[in-house]
């Protein structure tokens, strides 16, 4: 579970998870697209590729190749894990 | 100094003529028979003595590896102008042209790429006239 932790903890993959949550799937290319001219981050295609490998081995994306392009997925069961360790029980609001 | 020629890597020659000249609507420059292939550049009809397009065969061993990494990611490897890419998309679709991307307004352009069935992803662009310049 530390994975997700230290997935979530950078604000740039937070972007990408952003980005991801609209539920389509997004190439390596569409994401730097959008982080370079929707949220003003610079940054090279490595680096965004290497995001990408942190959020992956947290679970908190997948990967699907269809046809000869590899598509990225936001999966939020990771965080339904969150919940279910700290659930929020309020008795009065 | 200035480009006067610039290539993308197609599969099959032949084809690649049939595409960029019938659906893309390029004109042939030059078609120089050389061995198996041919010396095959296109130009724009808006612009037939501008910048030549070599549709280069890719059978050499190093373009498909490189190829296929950048299809996989979804990167370009040519970008074309056109004045609306809404237009173009709705052409192209017809055509039954694929797009890996609709057009996305990227905010200083509307930017869309598809697949040129030659073995390339190519990005289409139209710059907006933006107010003031």
């Amino acid at each position: 579970m530390a994975d997700i932790y230290r997935a979530l903890a950078d604000a740039t993959r937070r972007v990408l998870l952003d980005e991801l949550a609209a539920g389509e799937g997004k190439t390596l290319f569409e994401l730097c697209g959008a982080l370079t001219m929707q949220h003003g981050l610079s940054m090279s295609r490595q680096a965004v590729s290497q995001h990408l490998a942190v959020l992956e081995a947290a679970g908190l994306v997948t990967t699907e190749r269809r046809g000869r392009s590899k598509f990225h997925y936001f999966t939020p069961e990771p965080l339904a894990e969150i919940q279910r360790r700290w659930p929020h029980e309020r008795t009065s609001p | 100094m200035k480009i006067g020629l610039t290539s993308v890597f197609v599969d099959d020659q032949a084809h690649a003529r049939q595409f960029y000249t019938e659906v893309l609507g390029f004109q042939i420059k030059h078609d120089i028979p050389l061995g198996e292939a041919s010396w095959l550049t296109v130009v724009s009809p808006e612009d037939p003595e501008g910048t030549e397009l070599l549709l280069e065969p890719s059978g050499h061993p190093a373009v498909k590896p490189y190829r296929d990494a950048l299809m996989e990611d979804g990167i370009p490897l040519a970008q074309f102008q056109v004045e609306d890419v809404a237009a173009e998309h709705e052409r192209l679709t017809g055509l039954n042209v694929q797009f890996t991307e609709g057009p996305t307004d990227i905010g200083t352009a509307v930017i869309a790429v598809f697949d040129d069935t030659c073995g390339n992803l190519i990005q289409l662009v139209a710059t907006k006239e933006l107010a003031g310049e």
